[in-house]
């Protein structure tokens, strides 16, 4: 993208450095004379602040995990003993468990950017996919770790996760016997998950190098969507993405010490203040926000299998949407048919999100009966708000994106990216 | 002194004296000797920088303190025991604060081979009373640590009968005082006292 490199090495030493290992060199033509396009806006600040929070992440966990016990009989009690004897304890725990929440918060965002902007289109395909492995493991993580304190919620949540992947036929038993290490959720799947769990942001570091790497390639996506033609198109990475990705990183910490500091457990659920009891299930058990979506279709499939797949395959479609999209143009801002079929998107992701959060049989319009079951539930139900929503993201992925690419008339895009802000005058 | 930090300095002092400018014209953004002023964009950068350091070092913080010993260790940072357990010329060994305490019940010749090398020649010379509390010179208590690297000396060892270190060969007498070998100083007596006539509290 740079072309070749600007670096000129200031003193003796770094000469010496950089010619047998050019660290110097990577980093001032990564994060300092890197060419970022001129019209970023805040939306771009997320990558920036997804490195903080999975740099909190790890952190604040090793140091969790030099107090926690991975034992069935021991793990809750360590967490208490985080929260009450080690000092600062409860700040680091809390800070890891809010963490986990301000990482999808934000991971979302990023995701939605690179949705509305067309990010993940040639030639950034691979750039996307890499980012869908983040996601991937991120949600193994974080499942994972929610298991490791080993309350109420942290077990059956572990059985219910594990007991998807009994759904496929021949291989299912099998595959949760695997996971478990016995006959059912236990101590050996504690320990296991413990050991993954320290394990995968190591991973997640790792594809996180190639992320970057493959953005340096390819170049930043930016909000025209058009690839930066001259110099006066772009703007070194340093100082104009620093500062303002500083900033937005400072902001970003306002919100998550807002939680940390005032609102430690909104995000959580009480149950899991109770130590696991493998005879008893909590009445009504929920995943963490941040999985809701994914709940809401799993359970708006009356099928155990399909619905498994459902619910897979709503993740599938996140990976195949550089295939599934047809358009030419990467920004929905010159897309206006596309911006309305993202936004109705975007307010049923929020939907399932609810219906992942409620009882399927629970009212929409409280004391309404419709008397019409379908599929033997009433219309005025959770479930079927949730069938619909899904409905409705599945066709966003498998029929609107690629027949609007191709029926839709979009608005015509600038020549460059300076051009809309220079009146024309750059049009060279 | 390089010529920024000098506009820096000058920056905070314009600052405390109410006179910063409000400068930076577009000209100024282009040319860099115009922006020389103290002015307000370059309190902002000095401002960030501190309060990103003071951040930094304050979020440190608690990483640091979470290594120190919890609440609940330090709870259990003191130990009783009844000494009525303890035959004469027995030593028992507790754990106290993850170390070995020596708790020995001395026999009048061991505290007179003691007492009788009060003055002799030692590295860390200690007179046996100092080592034990008045009236009670038969209870010797002492953590039960080699003063070189802290391997558990082994009693009745060595050539003056009160322990000897198996791992670099220190020899320690009745009192507990260092006679032979690399360690440095005596055996630690901790901080006791005596809650009963046959119960000793420690920590």
């Amino acid at each position: 993208m740079s072309g070749h490199s600007t670096y000129e090495p200031k003193n003796g030493f770094s000469r010496w450095l950089d010619a047998r290992l050019p660290v110097g060199r990577l980093v001032w033509d990564s994060f300092v004379d890197y060419p970022t396009p001129r019209n970023l806006n805040y939306w771009w600040t997320f990558g920036g602040i997804l490195s903080l929070c999975l740099g909190v992440q790890i952190l604040t966990g090793v140091v969790l995990a030099m107090h926690y016990t991975a034992s069935a009989a021991g793990a809750f009690t360590s967490v208490e003993h985080i929260m009450r004897d080690v000092n600062y304890g409860w700040l680091l725990r809390y800070t890891h468990a809010n963490g986990a929440s301000m990482f999808f918060i934000a991971v979302y965002i990023h995701m939605l950017r690179g949705l509305y902007y067309g990010s993940y289109k040639a030639p950034r395909e691979v750039l996307w996919i890499l980012g869908c492995v983040i996601y991937g493991l991120m949600m193994a993580t974080a499942f994972m770790g929610y298991v490791l304190p080993w309350g109420q919620m942290s077990f059956h949540g572990a059985v219910v996760i594990t007991n998807l992947l009994g759904a496929f036929p021949i291989v299912g038993d099998a595959i949760t016997t695997l996971l478990w290490g016995g006959f059912a959720v236990d101590e050996p799947t504690l320990k296991r998950f413990f050991s993954l769990h320290y394990l995968l942001p190591f991973m997640i570091a790792g594809v996180v190098v190639l992320h970057v790497w493959a953005l340096h390639v390819v170049g930043q996506n930016n909000p025209t969507g058009i690839d930066p033609k001259s110099k006066s198109d772009t703007l070194p990475f340093t100082p104009y993405a620093t500062v303002k990705d500083g900033f937005a990183m400072s902001v970003f910490l306002i919100l998550f010490a807002v939680f940390v500091f005032f609102m430690p457990n909104a995000l959580g659920h009480s149950d899991n203040y109770i130590p696991a009891n493998p005879l008893v299930t909590p009445t009504h058990i929920v995943p963490e926000w941040y999985f809701l979506p994914f709940y809401a279709i799993l359970r708006a499939v009356p099928d155990k299998l399909m619905g498994v797949i459902a619910m897979f395959g709503a993740i599938v479609c996140i990976f195949a949407l550089p295939w599934l999209d047809t358009s030419k143009v990467k920004s929905m801002r010159y897309r206006p048919q596309a911006k309305l079929y993202f936004f109705i998107f975007l307010v049923v992701c929020v939907i399932l999100g609810f219906c992942g959060a409620k009882l399927p049989d629970d009212q929409v319009i409280p004391g309404l009966v419709t008397n019409i079951t379908p599929l033997g539930s009433d219309l005025n139900s959770f479930v079927w708000l949730s069938r619909i929503s899904t409905l409705y993201y599945f066709a966003y992925f498998l029929v609107v994106t690629p027949l609007l690419g191709l029926m839709e008339k979009p608005l015509p895009t600038p020549e460059t990216i300076s051009s809309p802000v220079l009146g024309g005058e750059h049009k060279d | 002194m390089h010529r920024k930090d000098l506009r820096a300095a000058s920056v905070v002092a314009a600052f405390w004296k109410g006179d910063l400018k409000v400068a930076h014209t577009a000209a100024d953004a282009t040319n860099p000797v115009a922006g020389d002023d103290p002015s307000r964009r370059d309190f902002i950068h000095i401002a960030a920088i501190t309060a990103a350091a003071g951040g930094g070092v304050a979020a440190i913080w608690p990483f640091v303190a979470q290594m120190n010993p919890s609440a609940d260790t330090l709870a259990l940072a003191s130990v009783e025991y009844d000494l009525t357990k303890i035959e004469p010329a027995q030593q028992v060994v507790i754990n106290w604060r993850g170390k070995p305490l020596f708790i020995r019940n001395r026999t009048t010749e061991q505290i007179a081979a003691a007492v009788k090398d009060d003055h002799a020649a030692m590295k860390d010379p200690q007179t046996d009373a100092e080592r034990h509390k008045e009236g009670k010179p038969e209870w010797l208590i002492l953590v039960g640590s080699c003063t070189h690297l802290g391997c558990v000396p082994t009693v009745g060892g060595g050539d003056y009968g009160g322990w000897f270190c198996p791992c670099h060969g220190s020899v320690y007498d009745t009192s507990g005082r260092i006679r032979k070998g690399p360690a440095p100083k005596n055996l630690v007596v901790p901080e006791y006292a005596f809650l009963s006539d046959t119960k000793v509290k420690i920590g």
